[in-house]
């Protein structure tokens, strides 16, 4: 069964990707983005995610949705973590089970590519000197167009 | 929403991350010629602040909207700056 969320605690990489096979699965295909230690030289020490809970949620129920629809047959489990994140700590996590490579990596590809650009998630990096600042990455296009059979 | 004269309503707006600092507020109240829409809130949002781009990003009961999406009472609207999850 596939899902997503938004979720507050650590996320668990090992139940989720049990979580996404079956008999049936051949290959399954994960994405951790996890938190580095530096941002254009700075020394980062930790990592604020905010976001807009219901839109968040359902921007990434949509992700997972047009994932499928790409890659028929995929199981995929999607989260976000949000809050204080710590150096290393993951972030967010795709996993994408399919009875055949190809169409495990897409789905993964699409989705942790479609997160960062349409998912209201904000992050504050902190650094080593006691600043913070919040990170622009991108802007969503209303306008984009969006697969045509991911609403089935 | 909430109308203010003849031909104005009040819109309140979510306001989130790096918009809420430069508003000092996570919420931000706006006088539009009524019936609102998307693009004379966005314009109006952008308003606010020098620190707020000249056309932010609108989303409308979850949804990102365009400039002619019609705004309702009850509907939620928000601003949103740009994105960085991962």
């Amino acid at each position: 069964m596939s899902r997503s969320g938004i979720v507050a605690a650590p996320i668990d990489v090992a139940a989720i990707t049990d979580e996404v096979r079956d008999p049936h699965t051949g290959a399954v295909s994960t994405f951790l983005g996890t938190v580095r230690d530096s941002s254009d030289s700075r020394t980062v020490t930790g990592l604020e995610y905010s976001t807009y809970t219901g839109m968040a949620e359902r921007e990434m129920q949509a992700i997972v949705r047009e994932a499928i629809a790409i890659a028929p047959g995929v199981r995929i489990v999607a989260v976000h973590r949000v809050g204080n994140l710590a150096v290393g700590e993951v972030c967010v996590m795709i996993a994408a089970a399919h009875g055949h490579r190809g169409p495990a990596f897409d789905a993964c590809r699409y989705a942790i590519e479609e997160i960062k650009k349409r998912v209201p998630i904000w992050k504050r990096e902190h650094y080593s000197d006691g600043s913070s600042e919040w990170v622009n990455a991108c802007a969503p296009d209303a306008h984009a167009p969006r697969p045509k059979d991911a609403h089935a | 929403m909430r109308r203010t004269d003849e031909r104005h309503v009040n819109v309140t707006v979510r306001v989130f991350a790096s918009y809420a600092d430069a508003l000092g507020a996570d919420r931000a109240t706006v006088t539009v010629p009524d019936p609102a829409t998307v693009g004379s809130v966005r314009a109006a949002i952008a308003a606010l602040s020098p620190k707020l781009p000249p056309r932010p990003i609108i989303a409308v009961n979850e949804e990102y909207a365009t400039d002619d999406v019609a705004i309702s009472p009850g509907d939620e609207v928000a601003v949103i700056p740009p994105v960085a999850g991962g």
